[in-house]
């Protein structure tokens, strides 16, 4: 068991640099997920570590092994792949065994070595067990479910029991059902395994359920590191924000006032009350504002505390309530708890409000997260 | 008869018209151009010239079992299956290496693809004299006389073919290398393979339905080969490069159709068998990928 490190690794092709800089600490035994819209270089940075792809500059470690210039197949990884790439002309029994025909084997703290014939079968039993697949040992992956055929990738790659698992976006071929319960099913083999997993995907969804810590990339850079509470709650910039969470964060223009405890932002032609933030009286700022935390009321009059909104739409999903509506200009999500449509009709006038934790503040220029 | 069964047969009655007229143009084709000439040539067999070929006579099965057991169809045919096994694995190695060899992205690959598929785009007459000067004894550049020993003939004539085939194999192999996902490859490399055990364990085995095509058409084609045989040693030296197919051109050259009819559809008998015989050998060794078990 062991973790991975980068150290200021850069990937680039050519002239397009994929993986800026990134110095990223994966610790032994966590469930590591890079999250990160399309292009954003976490695949990249997930097949450095299988030594799928060089590393341009800085330096990655498996462990405490520089793995810079390691062949792949002398890494102790194993890697599911998107596509499950099993080898079609095989069954599911001789797929599952590849891994262990190709290397030596530390067997009882002794010398590595081949393992025999029994000590294969064995393994293979013991995996197909462990991921349900003992019934379909003797099939080919031609005539696997999508299901099936990703539990034959995962028990190729723990048949190994590698160091780490690299997980590449393994439940973007299932279908939405499948995908919550496989998600269930992936976090008990964790446990169960205690082994470092890296996990791409570009669902937040996935990094929220699974994530012991999330990785937050965007055009290479790592933006932000940290429990899935932790970058929910304090998004370091407004990508992440807006990136997690779904409906995604609202987001305002705005001028912060006062300071202390009395701070506010004033947003089209409303105010909000705003967390202390260290920056001159006037500052422009962009508010954020998650859907769940934006509470409607008919306004109190002064319009003091609050931002006056003009119904879009509504949609009921039976279990919460949408609202789209409109501030000045700017479109605002609303989400809650309502039974039914309510009363509300579009076109109406709405009075929204937010508690003071619950409003975020960025940068109006670099939206880097402003305050606490 | 209830009204809905009528009305059904009536239905089959039309949409059989129907078939038929869509079937019609490929059948008159294939009538006119194959069906009928192959039908005349096994009927050719039946019967026998005068000396001076301005008569023929029925002599019916007799001449079939007596050309075929002949010494002239039995060489030729012997000619052939050492032309066959002279061009085919040859090409089919050298063209998959080749292809493997420029199945990956590097700068400028594609120069090496054209080069590498040019001899598709060359015809069997320009591959000849292009070998006939290669390996001419006097300004070759080999400086060897093979076509003229009776030993080596057929062994310069093959590499003429190897060579013009060698385009085709190429195109084939690449097209089928570049649909095995790269994924596959990959995962290979993660399991811990080797790349000559990655070659062996993963490429070729998905390869395998391409590679049996290559054999069966570069076989078909070995059986057919005539021009290069043509140009580059007319048959000789002393007969040894007459195949099958020269043996019967000469033969109605002389004016000889019954018995040079009867070697065409003995050749033709073969070629089938050995095409049936190959998918039926090397079918059970081949991986159609996903879709069997």
């Amino acid at each position: 068991m062991s973790g991975v490190t980068f150290d200021q690794v850069t990937k680039r092709f050519g002239d397009v640099t994929a993986v800026d800089s990134v110095s990223l600490e994966i610790r032994d035994r966590e469930f590591m997920v890079l999250l990160g819209p399309s292009g954003c270089g976490k695949s990249t940075a997930l097949r450095m570590i299988a030594g799928l792809e060089t590393v341009t500059e800085g330096e990655l470690r498996i462990g405490d092994t520089v793995v810079n210039d390691v062949e792949a197949k002398e890494r102790d990884i194993a890697m599911v792949f998107q596509s499950y790439a099993l080898y079609p002309h095989m069954t599911v029994r001789e797929n599952i065994e590849v891994p262990l025909k190709t290397r030596p084997y530390v067997v009882d703290g002794g010398a590595p070595r081949k393992l025999h014939k029994p000590e294969r079968a064995e393994r293979v039993a013991e995996a197909a067990r462990i991921l349900g697949l003992s019934e379909l040992l003797d099939r080919k992956p031609g005539a696997l479910s999508g299901g099936q055929r990703q539990r034959v990738a995962l028990a190729r790659a723990i048949v190994r029991r590698p160091q780490v698992f690299l997980l590449d976006e393994p439940l973007s071929n299932l279908d939405a059902k499948l995908r919550a319960q496989t998600r269930v099913e992936l976090v008990e083999l964790h446990r169960q395994l205690a082994t470092t997993i890296v996990y791409v995907t570009h669902d937040q969804v996935e990094a929220m359920t699974m994530a012991d810590r999330i990785a937050v990339l965007e055009d290479g850079r790592l933006q932000q590191v940290g429990a899935p509470r932790e970058v929910y709650d304090r998004p370091a910039n407004l990508f992440v924000a807006r990136f997690i969470g779904s409906p995604p964060m609202n987001s305002l223009p705005g001028r912060v006032r006062g300071r202390g405890g009395g701070a506010w932002v004033e947003v089209g032609g409303g105010r909000l009350p705003a967390p202390d933030v260290d920056v001159a009286d006037g500052t422009q700022v962009v508010v954020g504002l998650r859907p769940e935390h934006v509470r409607t009321g008919d306004g109190d009059g002064d319009g003091a505390e609050g931002l006056p909104a003009t119904v879009r739409a509504v949609e009921w999903l039976g279990h919460e309530r949408h609202l789209y509506c409109d501030v000045d200009g700017t479109p605002v999500i609303v989400r809650d708890a309502e039974e039914g449509e309510g009363s509300l009709r579009p076109g109406e006038t709405v009075h929204l409000t937010a508690a003071r934790h619950h409003v975020h503040l960025f940068d109006a220029g670099t939206t880097e997260r402003l305050g606490p | 008869m209830s009204r809905s069964t009528t009305w059904r047969r009536r239905r089959q009655v039309r949409e059989g018209g129907i078939a038929a007229l869509f079937l019609a143009p490929s059948l008159l084709v294939f009538g006119v151009f194959f069906f009928y000439p192959i039908g005349r040539i096994v009927y050719l067999g039946f019967f026998q010239q005068n000396q001076t070929r301005t008569r023929q006579r029925y002599v019916g099965v007799e001449q079939y079992a007596e050309v075929l057991t002949g010494e002239e169809f039995t060489e030729g045919l012997r000619t052939t299956l050492e032309y066959v096994l002279l061009t085919v694995p040859a090409g089919l190695v050298l063209g998959v290496l080749l292809a493997v060899a420029a199945n990956r992205r590097l700068r400028g690959i594609k120069v090496f693809h054209t080069i590498f598929s040019s001899t598709v785009a060359t015809s069997v007459a320009v591959a000849s004299i292009v070998w006939l000067v290669l390996i001419n004894p006097t300004v070759g550049y080999f400086e060897v006389d093979w076509l003229r020993d009776p030993d080596m003939a057929l062994f310069g004539v093959s590499l003429s073919s190897i060579w013009q085939n060698l385009g085709l194999t190429f195109i084939v192999v690449l097209a089928g290398l570049q649909a095995i996902p790269v994924e596959l490859d990959e995962a290979a490399t993660v399991d811990g393979m080797s790349p000559a055990r990655r070659f062996f364990t993963v490429t070729l085995p998905l390869l395998s339905p391409t590679l049996l095509f290559l054999v069966v058409v570069l076989t078909v084609f070995a059986f057919q080969a005539f021009a290069q045989i043509d140009i580059l040693t007319e048959g000789g030296p002393a007969g040894a490069t007459e195949t099958l197919v020269f043996k019967i051109f000469k033969q109605q050259q002389g004016g000889d159709v019954g018995e040079g009819s009867v070697m065409a559809v003995g050749l033709f008998a073969v070629t089938l068998l050995a095409a049936l015989g190959q998918f039926l050998l090397l079918e059970r060794r081949v991986h159609y990928g996903s879709d069997r078990r």
